[in-house]
């Protein structure tokens, strides 16, 4: 099957100034060599922490942001080197719904105007028939076809967010990147969404990039997950096997330090000493060895590699790596001999 | 803490989210309350630093014998730390009870409904529970039980008349007109 998006070796670094008259210039490595593809009708999941850069590769796939390096491939063009009418093509087969729909909706334009204004702007459609596309697209995401005469005031947050899906959907893209879209509803609110964006994608074979830090939700949605942390993905899997064979040990303390809503099922919240590090100040090696309760000498030193474990089961991490099991290997068939 | 000296000497911006709400933490506690109250107080961290404040949170009270009411929409967090819950709907508690009867027996529509709508870790589901339609603005709370326009169990009584809190279990109260009589003289 191939791929629909294919994203190779991404890198963006933000400039950071700091020190006297911010001449010191520091970089935030948000995405470091970040590789990843989506299939058509699925559902990658995105996991991670505040601040490990989620967000930021979800824009760099979308083509809101330029790789410092690498590219991405949608249906194999390069979408980096389109410009002009070529990029504009391809984007509106490309859409986004927001973390805070609050934000993301000019609260002085009409929904008719919100929702309609991705077909104005791509010369896909005029006047009445915007209109009629937006009525249509409104009942489709549970609103009502008088909602587009309203203001984004008038709305409650699961609305909102229904109305940037809405948004989103218009110009029937292909992929759709989610960005934390229930992290800011009530969680009575946030299943009628989720609920909402699996049908969709039934109905429609949308392929998703979900981002969220709820590993619950990610795992209700997902067909494939990556875990990111600091800006490098360490480890990849089909949805079951992540979450009943997590191999890297930060994905271990992440799925250990969820709590379960289950007071007979009391566990060890604080399975991981130490706060996540400043993407300023990446360590050296493999970037969670401060924290890695696993941490061996060459941790600190040699950056790990991606090694597939079992098929689509990828993790980046030395207690995987095919020297160390090749030499853990021999060194059994040694110990075994008389 | 790791190195309280150096800490001492800093401020909040020179530290990290966990860092700051154990400062917070080691404030409320300094003059050995009786009660504290905590108010979400790790909605904001990451997942794995809010297991360790909790953690640290959960052994000092519970060693210095304080009280504490935990505010929190997190149903893993209260199923993890908490002796008894309240659920609170649009202003009013609507059920009360030791955790583990909470969770195992709920008794209120809304808590059956928010327990069912969260997506688990554990198991798996191909589409949520869901409680339809949207909390009501507290300016004009509905009618009788304000969570009646919401309710797949509604009856006759409901928009009318305001439940009153009934003991349905040891320990466990529910305001709820499925389980018994109407606040006396209270209507809206």
């Amino acid at each position: 099957m191939t791929p629909v998006i294919e994203a190779i070796d991404l890198v963006k670094h933000f400039p950071v100034h700091g020190g006297l008259l911010g001449r010191r210039v520091e970089h935030l490595r948000a995405v470091d060599s970040v590789s990843l593809t989506i299939h058509p009708r699925e559902t990658l999941g995105l996991v991670g922490e505040s601040g490990c850069g989620k967000t930021t590769l979800g824009y760099l796939i979308l083509n809101l942001l330029r790789p410092d390096r690498g590219k991405v491939l949608y249906r194999g063009t390069d979408i980096g080197a389109l410009q002009g009418e070529a990029l504009r093509r391809v984007r509106r087969n490309l859409q986004i719904v927001f973390q805070d729909p609050q934000s993301s909706l000019d609260p002085r334009m009409l929904i008719k105007k919100t929702v309609g204004y991705p077909l104005e702007v791509n010369g896909m459609a005029r006047g009445e028939e915007v209109v009629a596309r937006v009525k249509s697209i409104l009942t489709e995401v549970g609103l009502d076809e008088e909602h587009m005469y309203r203001y984004p005031h008038e709305f409650s947050g699961g609305q909102r967010q229904r109305i940037g899906i809405a948004r989103a959907l218009i110009t029937g893209p292909e992929i759709i990147v989610f960005d934390e879209p229930t992290s800011s509803l009530d969680v009575s609110v946030q299943a009628q969404i989720l609920n909402l964006v699996k049908e969709l994608q039934q109905r429609h074979g949308y392929s998703y990039l979900f981002v969220s830090h709820n590993l619950s939700v990610i795992k209700h949605v997902s067909h494939r997950v990556a875990v990111m942390y600091l800006g490098k993905i360490v480890e990849a899997a089909p949805r079951q096997a992540l979450f009943e064979r997590p191999l890297h040990p930060y994905t271990r303390a992440l799925l250990a330090s969820v709590p379960k809503p289950d007071p007979g099922k009391r566990h060890t919240l604080g399975v991981l000493s130490g706060d996540v590090p400043s993407p300023v100040n990446v360590p050296t090696g493999c970037r969670f060895h401060p924290r890695c309760p696993e941490m061996k000498e060459e941790c600190r030193h040699v950056v790990p590699s991606g090694v597939e474990v079992e098929p689509g089961h990828w993790v980046a991490c030395h207690l995987y790596s095919p020297e160390k099991s090749q030499r853990s290997q021999k060194e059994r068939f040694d110990a075994t001999r008389p | 803490m790791p190195d309280p000296e150096q800490v001492l000497r800093k401020y909040p911006h020179e530290l990290s989210g966990g860092m700051r709400q154990r400062v917070m933490i080691a404030m409320e506690l300094s003059c050995r309350p009786d009660l504290l109250i905590a108010d979400e107080p790790t909605t904001a961290l990451d997942v794995t630093v809010q297991g360790q404040v909790l953690t640290i949170l959960n052994d000092l009270v519970r060693r210095l014998g304080i009280s504490v009411l935990f505010i929190s929409h997190d149903l893993g967090v209260i199923a993890q730390l908490c002796d008894r819950v309240s659920v609170m709907y649009a202003g009013k508690i609507v059920e009360t009870a030791p955790v583990a009867r909470l969770f195992a027996e709920p008794a209120h529509p809304y808590t059956r409904g928010l327990l069912q709508a969260i997506p688990s870790l554990d198991e798996e589901r191909d589409s949520l529970r869901v409680i339809p339609g949207i909390v009501p603005r507290l300016v004009e709370p509905p009618g009788g039980c304000r969570f009646h326009p919401r309710c797949a169990a509604r009856f006759a009584p409901c928009d009318r008349l305001v439940p009153g809190a009934v003991e349905v279990g040891p320990g466990h109260q529910v305001a709820c007109h499925l389980y018994g009589k109407p606040e006396a003289g209270k209507r809206s």
